[in-house]
């Protein structure tokens, strides 16, 4: 058995004293898995992807990725570049000005050459059926061509894992169902935060809750 | 193709090709510069001007500034309305000049004297502003705000600016966007400006929101960027290339056209 990508163990985390958001949460993410992570809003499923790539820092517990346990800023800087987040909001992802350049930073910030960036780019943008936007201003597209851009943002990078805030928010019904396909045909291992359980029924091979602080197998098939 | 967006495949599918953001198809003997040498250039016109003070010589300055506004295509309303207003903005700060300045008088107005002097030294002062204007829209104004950045950038100023000023040009639409929501939220509930502690508190709270609202989103932007990896850098994706040919030649013209500025500036 090879190391899980993603072991979470007794996580708590608060955000003011008082009012926990996690407590004592577990995880497990291994290879191939498509998991859905469930649960009302306000629970902490955002937060939890946070925890998972560092941007937040659990008050106990212990992150362990990649085979790594995790503590520091800079442990987690392999991380980021080896787990891809989508964030639930678009407008938070994209800063560049073109949609081009924006799928661009990522690579670039690996350490790519521009030419080899630009072309990365692009063939992500044409997988995602964007093909023509490259030239497009970020913050004029609509909220799903956002949607889809940051989509392309982050597999541009290549990642190990992907974790998706809310993957189909602002899309659809059309776009909603080619972006099923192209998640499925993915090779990653993913974490899928959505409300929609028809897709999450289509898309995960297993599925867990998080209510109350506490994170449970839900093995009961989501319809 | 997608079905996203109609437009995409009339606006999008020509410029697929878009590594190379600099080459618009109507690109002007100005954009073929490396931006750099823009800048630099630009700068040294306006400190040149600056220091001059023969009419004679800020005439030929504005001539020159003229030239370089033709050579980077500037479209001539535009660039004559926003020269009006800002004449419109010195002639209010100029017209107590001849009044002030002693010497020669010209004509007195409601017993108070205007002198030649005064005259002149308005007239160098709108001359300048003018030739320094002109020169900067046509080097500086014609540059996409992104290369702009990257210029700068490039001719060593600091990386924290840089950022900044690349940060405010994009945030800037998203800033004006979330006020107008919170506007359109009040409105929607139907607040009206009135002169009445409501108005100010509700006033007090949109500014309020919006600079919670802008750190926040500060925040989340940084925290995204550090998940692709942002470690204080920029990258460029284009290839800034170096100084060429024309660069050359574009210094050597600027270097003559500013020597003959100064030499009829002190006949
Ligand atoms: N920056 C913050 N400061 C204080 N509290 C916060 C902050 N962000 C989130 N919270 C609180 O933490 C809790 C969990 O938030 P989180 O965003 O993780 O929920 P979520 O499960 O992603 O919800 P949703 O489905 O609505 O996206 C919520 O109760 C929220 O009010
Ligand atoms: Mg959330």
């Amino acid at each position: 058995m090879t190391a899980p990508l993603f072991r979470l163990q007794g996580i708590c985390f608060a955000y003011e004293p008082g009012r926990p958001v996690l407590r004592d949460a577990g995880f497990r993410l291994d290879a191939g898995e498509r998991v859905a992570l469930v649960g009302p809003n306000g629970a902490g499923k955002t937060t939890l992807f946070h925890i998972m790539v560092g941007l937040l820092h659990p008050s106990a517990g212990v992150v362990e990725a990649f085979g790594t346990v995790r503590r520091a800023e800079k442990d987690f800087r392999e991380v980021r570049a080896r787990a891809g987040i989508l964030f639930q909001d678009s407008d938070d992802q994209l800063f560049c000005p073109t949609v081009l350049e924006d799928v661009a930073f990522g690579p670039l910030n690996l350490g790519k050459s521009p030419a080899e960036a630009a072309g990365i780019a692009k063939a992500t943008l044409e997988s995602l059926g964007l093909g023509g936007f490259g030239s497009r201003i970020t913050h004029k597209l609509s909220g799903g061509q956002k949607r889809l851009v940051a989509l392309a943002t982050v597999l541009a990078m290549q990642p190990d894992v992907l974790l998706l805030d809310e993957p189909t928010n602002a899309l659809d019904a059309e776009t909603e169902e080619r972006l099923t396909g192209i998640l499925a045909a993915l090779p990653q291992a993913m974490v899928i935060i959505a409300h929609d359980e028809r897709f999450l029924a289509r898309l995960s091979t297993r599925s867990v809750r998080l209510d109350g602080g506490y994170l449970t197998e839900a093995t009961a098939r989501l319809s | 193709m997608s079905v996203l967006d109609a437009n995409a495949a009339v606006t999008g599918d020509a410029c697929v090709c878009d590594a190379d953001l600099n080459a618009a198809p109507l690109a002007s003997p100005i954009d073929t510069l490396d931006p750099r040498t823009r800048l630099l250039a630009a700068a040294a016109f306006a400190l040149v001007v600056v220091g001059v003070n023969a009419p004679a010589a800020l005439v030929l300055a504005l001539g020159l500034a003229a030239g370089l506004g033709a050579a980077a295509r500037l479209s001539l309303t535009g660039t004559l309305r926003k020269l009006a207003a800002l004449d419109g903005f010195m002639v209010m700060a100029l017209i107590t000049l001849p009044f002030t300045v002693p010497g020669e008088a010209w004509l007195s107005v409601a017993g108070l004297p205007a002198s030649w002097q005064g005259v002149e030294r308005a007239a160098v002062i709108l001359l300048k502003g003018n030739a320094v204007v002109l020169a900067i829209l046509a080097l500086v104004g014609t540059m996409e705000p992104v290369v702009l950045g990257r210029a700068m950038a490039r001719l060593g100023a600091p990386e924290k600016l840089v950022h900044l000023y690349a940060f405010t040009i994009r945030y800037l639409d998203v800033l004006q966007r979330e006020y107008a929501r919170l506007r359109t939220a009040m409105k929607a509930r139907a607040f009206s400006l009135r002169a009445d502690r409501h108005t100010w508190r509700s006033v007090g709270w949109l500014f309020g929101m919006l600079m919670v609202r802008s750190i926040e989103r500060a925040e989340r932007i940084m925290a995204a960027m550090r998940c692709r990896g942002f470690d204080g850098r920029l990258w460029s994706l284009q290839d800034d290339g170096g100084f060429r040919r024309t660069d050359g030649v574009f210094a050597l013209a600027s270097t003559a056209g500013l020597a003959l500025l100064v030499v009829v500036g002190s006949l």
